[in-house]
């Protein structure tokens, strides 16, 4: 069924009775052309492309919960590409630009919303360092206005421009950035897959690989063996543990990363702020919630949830920032796995065992990545080969050296 | 999360920084396969789901490095010790410590 006004018309008149399951239930085939491990945004992203983009139709996503259990569900919703690094920066805006068309694309309201990123700046050092940024970005094509104190201030009056560690001089946005429905970029990919003909298998996790030699040839699973002409791993925070089935050893660590949200407000908030030098940044919902978060907790864990420091140095940076949400009160606050790779960026490549593929180390930036993450997958996976924008993200970059540390803080997880 | 630290007693988390994996010993700069031995020390983990042994540095207490086994699907601390005693305990030379850590 497509979503319209009549669909939305005729359903309001007709006590909604006439929706249909947004995808089927569907039971495993002995074999598909491709199996893609993880049901998050990047697995059902790519599985729509495959489907949509290279004519693969004959494709299952294996998803060992429900889809969207993970991060993809679990993230505070910031789309942005506002990055310094050529390895990084053509993807990022390929995937703003996918952004840009993807509600018209899958016929579901992923309710982007472009209002804007703001990252604050609060001495000469910084200052430079964001107009080196924000030149970079406009060599790859990209929008980004570097502000001064008063232009912030005109956005954002109730911000503390004079506090005695922190006093904003200023900040770099990105006014095409700014945040989207989680949820319904799960769901809106997987719908659109599932009409295209792809299986989206939920409550089936895949616990070994089927081979030959090196060869991978399907997936063990709960609901038995699935053999697979190709077979990516799109499973974030549980890659290594997924690909050390296949023997794997990887240049990544599992790390938690908590969110924050509270009560529903009335707008106070209209687009995204963030507080690097106090390891804080913050949205507001169209719910009405504040929605922020901090750095992630600094230690390998697998535990979906963290701990009571980290909460501390948010609650902090948000009160350093912005004193008068001091007396808003926490509705919920959670964590999620990340995959955090050894310099900070992803990997989108082939793997030593032929049939196998991997998509992986988004650390705590690849909910923005999801539409390019599942175009460049799909192709890599379709034609054997990268993509043009996607090309410097690869496995091997740790052993030849051409890394992508964004941060240049080098192979330490818990400082990118 | 608490962190029993062995010349402290139990302190607050906040109280330490973290390095990471505990398990791997820097390779010899010497030898022939050096470079190859260095990717594998930099760059890959094993990232267990489970016991983990770990490096955290008392920066609010004591100063000293502590290894400690955590459980990364918990968060439950089975034990720590001192870097020093884990490398004596360990009765030989390539018993590591933080000092050899990227
Ligand atoms: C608190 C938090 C805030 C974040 N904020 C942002 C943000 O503002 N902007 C941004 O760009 N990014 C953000 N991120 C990062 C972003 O959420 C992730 O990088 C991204 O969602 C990862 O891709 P995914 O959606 O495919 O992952 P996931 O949704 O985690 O998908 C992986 C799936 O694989 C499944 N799986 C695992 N093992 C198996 C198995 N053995 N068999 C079958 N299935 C398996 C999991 O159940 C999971 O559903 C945030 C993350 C967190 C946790
Ligand atoms: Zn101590």
């Amino acid at each position: 069924m497509r979503y319209s006004w009549l669909s939305i018309l005729t359903n309001g008149l007709s006590g909604q009775s006439g929706w249909k399951p947004a995808w089927r239930a569907a039971t495993p085939k002995p074999a598909y052309d491709v199996i893609i491990v993880g049901g998050g945004g990047h697995g059902l992203a790519t599985a729509y492309y495959l489907a949509s983009q290279h004519g693969i139709r004959n494709v299952a996503v294996i998803e060992k919960g429900y889809i969207g259990s993970g991060n993809a569900g679990r993230n505070t919703t910031i789309i942005r590409s506002n990055y310094l690094l050529p390895g990084n920066e053509p993807f990022y805006e390929w995937s703003m630009k996918l952004w840009e068309g993807l509600e018209q694309e899958l016929n579901y309201n992923a309710m982007v919303s472009q209002r804007g990123i703001l990252n604050l700046y609060h001495s000469d050092a910084q200052r430079d360092a964001y107009a080196r940024r924000g030149n970079a970005m406009r060599l790859s094509g990209v929008d980004s206005q570097l502000l001064g104190r008063d232009e912030v201030r005109a956005m954002y009056p109730f911000l503390d421009y004079d506090n005695a560690r922190f006093p904003i001089q200023g900040g770099l946005l990105q006014e095409r950035a700014g945040t989207a429905r989680h949820d319904a970029v799960v769901w809106g990919y997987a719908r659109g897959a599932d009409r295209l003909g792809v299986d989206i298998l939920q409550n089936c996790e895949v616990t070994g690989f089927l081979r030959e030699g090196d060869r991978i040839l399907g997936v063990e699973t709960t609901r038995g063996p699935i053999g697979a002409g190709k077979v990516g791993l799109a499973v974030a925070g549980s890659t290594t543990r997924v690909a050390s089935k296949a023997g794997l050893r990887l240049p990544i660590e599992s790390h938690v990363l908590q969110a924050f949200v509270s009560e529903g407000l009335k707008p106070a908030i209209d687009g995204v702020i963030t507080f690097g030098a106090g390891h804080f940044y913050i949205s507001q919902s169209d719910k009405g919630g504040l929605v922020f978060g901090g750095d992630i907790d600094g230690y390998n864990s697998y535990a979906q949830r963290g701990n009571l420091p980290v909460v501390e140095d948010v609650a902090e940076g948000g009160m350093a920032l912005m004193p008068r949400i001091g007396r808003v009160r926490l509705l919920r606050m959670w964590g999620g796995i990340m995959d955090m790779s050894m310099d900070g960026s992803p990997i989108i490549d082939r793997t030593p065992l032929p049939g196998l593929y991997l998509n992986a180390g988004w650390c705590y930036g690849g909910f923005k990545a999801t539409p390019a993450s599942g175009w460049c997958f799909a192709h890599l996976i379709a034609r054997n080969e990268p993509h043009e924008v996607a090309r410097l993200m690869r496995l091997d970059r740790f052993r030849t050296g051409h890394l992508i540390d964004e941060k240049g803080v080098g192979a330490q997880p818990n400082l990118h | 999360m608490r962190i029993p630290c062995p010349y402290c007693g139990e302190r607050d988390a906040h109280e330490f920084s973290y390095l990471g994996d505990a398990t791997l010993t820097r390779p010899d700069p010497a030898a022939p396969d050096a470079p190859d031995r260095f990717f594998d020390y930099v760059y890959l983990r094993d990232n267990p789901a489970g016991a983990h042994q770990e490096w955290w540095y008392h920066a609010y207490g004591c100063r000293q490095w502590v290894k400690v086994e955590r459980n990364t699907l918990t968060h439950a601390i089975a034990g720590a010790r001192l870097a020093r005693d884990a490398r004596d305990a360990a009765g030989d030379a390539a018993g590591n410590v933080p000092g050899d850590a990227p």
